[in-house]
């Protein structure tokens, strides 16, 4: 196998060499615990309160509303269930969508168990979610929106500052808190928590170029929170536990160079994207998921008849490309892709589903391969598959 | 996640293909589930004489088909019907346990074929 072409930016990224380089120092050199009183744990307690500033400017939030935590699921986890727990005697609805990521789903779904009420909102074919729906479903009982900002699966981008005018005025003075879901959203869009209208946001930091097992919760001040995870008075009192400081570092470091990349990120990787998917729809009977221009810069994602997609992964590691898929058979479900068949994609479609995420390093040459290689793939799989022979 | 012999049976199947003159003919799954195997046998004389696979679905899938395909050639019906799901797994150096119910269908899809031709059999 020659040089890996690394097209799963949205499963995860490469720690940036600047992200590296700055968090080094802090698992031995500087490897105090922020709580202690003598100058190594204040220069590590002086680091962390550094990311937090440099976190709050890109979120143009005060640094305060910042929580670290162990990454974007750990981040969905707590904002559902600190507001609704919390507001749990003003009303038990929370309203999501039904395209969120499993670590938003499930937690709905949990709470369902513990009996809170929920609205799963449907989306239209190219995974939109419409922002009249959100004011439809809110009731008297309602305490919680969660809508993510981007899909991770096709890319689609929600209109987050839209919903969030809708909820306000429907709200009609009554505190309805307005959570999304940022993680895949984080170095291609704008995540200032004002102009997106959110009273809470997740991030992720291993999806832009940070350490895996660290991520952010913003919690606009004044909000409904209650703590989760109870110890020691970390984070204001509202999440327990001695700080990751490398990662946190990390976090920092990766965010705000992300933030500083971001146009170019989006010029970059937008120029792949749409050659990649000019390219690769030239296959017969293959089609482009997601929204053709409310979309991810550096999501390009399809499906192709007659073929599984695990099947198409395999082929493409042996030339050395890595990418995804929504197929049953690519996780321990025997469902396939939630996203996809919400779309309305067949589910026996859903199972050819197959997904390339950009990043800055990837090349035209890498997107001319994968055009190259991947018609031959689809072909020699479908001539092995009996549904092509039946249907054409 | 995959065996080596599951590796190159997905790389290099065996006897894809379907057979135009087939005395019979069996599928198991469904394409909701993601794994369709489809599988055409050739009897002569109570033995199966040749065999080919058309299949849809993951790595496991079209490597149990190729597996199942090599291990029938020449056997009798009576030792094909004998040969399970679990036997085709084994002789590929086992299964992930996630694939061993959704895509480990292909000696179903070769029973059913026999079932076929011996019903086709009845028939005439």
């Amino acid at each position: 196998m020659g040089k890996l072409i690394y097209l799963d930016h949205a499963a995860t990224t490469p720690v940036h060499p600047k992200v590296l380089e700055a968090m080094l120092p802090y698992f031995s050199a500087k490897f105090g615990n922020p709580s202690s009183v003598y100058t190594l744990a204040q220069e590590a307690r002086q680091a962390v309160e550094t990311a937090r500033t440099q976190v709050a400017e890109v979120l143009g939030s005060t640094p305060r509303e910042i929580i670290f935590n162990s990454g974007g699921t750990e981040s969905d986890n707590t904002a559902i269930k600190a507001v609704a727990f919390a507001q749990q005697k003003l009303g038990n609805h929370i309203i999501t969508s039904v395209v969120e990521h499993h670590a938003v789903l499930e937690t709905v779904h949990a709470l369902e168990k513990m009996g809170f009420q929920a609205t799963f909102l449907p989306v239209d074919k190219h995974g939109l979610v419409n922002p009249d729906d959100v004011g439809r479903a809110i009731t008297d009982k309602t305490t919680l929106v969660s809508i993510m900002l981007a899909n991770n699966e096709v890319g689609t981008i929600e209109p987050i500052a839209d919903i969030a005018k809708v909820i306000k005025a429907r709200a009609k003075g009554r505190k309805i808190a307005f959570h999304t879901d940022a993680v895949q959203g984080a170095g291609s869009l704008d995540l200032n928590v004002d102009k997106l209208g959110v009273d809470l946001l997740s991030l992720s930091s291993h999806k832009f170029y940070g350490p895996k097992g660290v991520g952010v919760l913003y919690v606009r001040r004044g909000g409904p929170f209650m703590t989760w995870q109870h110890g020691g008075s970390q984070e204001r009192n509202r999440r327990a536990g001695t700080e990751n400081v490398p990662g946190i570092v990390g976090t920092a470091a990766g965010l705000k160079l992300a933030e500083e990349n971001r146009e170019a990120f989006n010029k970059h990787c937008s120029a792949l994207r749409d050659r990649l998917i000019v390219g690769v729809t030239k296959i017969e009977r293959s089609y482009v998921t997601g929204h053709p221009t409310q979309r991810l810069a550096n999501n390009a994602s399809f499906y192709f008849e007659f073929v599984e997609g695990e099947s198409i992964l395999l082929n493409l590691d042996f030339e050395g490309v890595a990418a995804s898929s929504g197929s049953a058979c690519t996780s321990a479900s025997l469902e396939p892709s939630h996203v996809l068949t919400s779309m309305g994609v067949p589910v026996e479609s859903a199972h050819g589903s197959v997904r390339f995420t950009l990043g800055l390093e990837n090349t035209q040459e890498e997107i001319d391969l994968i055009i190259s290689i991947l018609p031959g793939i689809v072909s020699r799989l479908r001539a092995m598959s009996p549904l092509s022979a039946e249907k054409r | 996640m995959y065996s080596d012999m599951v590796m190159d049976h997905f790389k290099n199947p065996r006897n894809v293909g379907s057979l135009t003159d087939a005395d019979g003919i069996g599928t198991e799954g469904n394409p909701v589930c993601g794994d369709i195997m489809k599988i055409y046998i050739k009897v002569q004389g109570n033995r199966i004489t040749d065999v080919k696979f058309q299949t849809f679905g993951c790595g496991a899938a079209i490597a149990t088909s190729s597996m199942v395909t090599e291990m029938v050639k020449g056997k009798t019906l009576e030792e094909a019907m004998v040969i399970s799901n679990k036997a085709v797994a084994e002789a590929l150096g086992g299964l992930p346990a996630t694939k061993m119910h959704c895509s480990n269908l292909a000696a179903d899809a070769l029973h059913r074929a026999i079932e076929d031709y011996q019903a086709k059999q009845k028939v005439a």
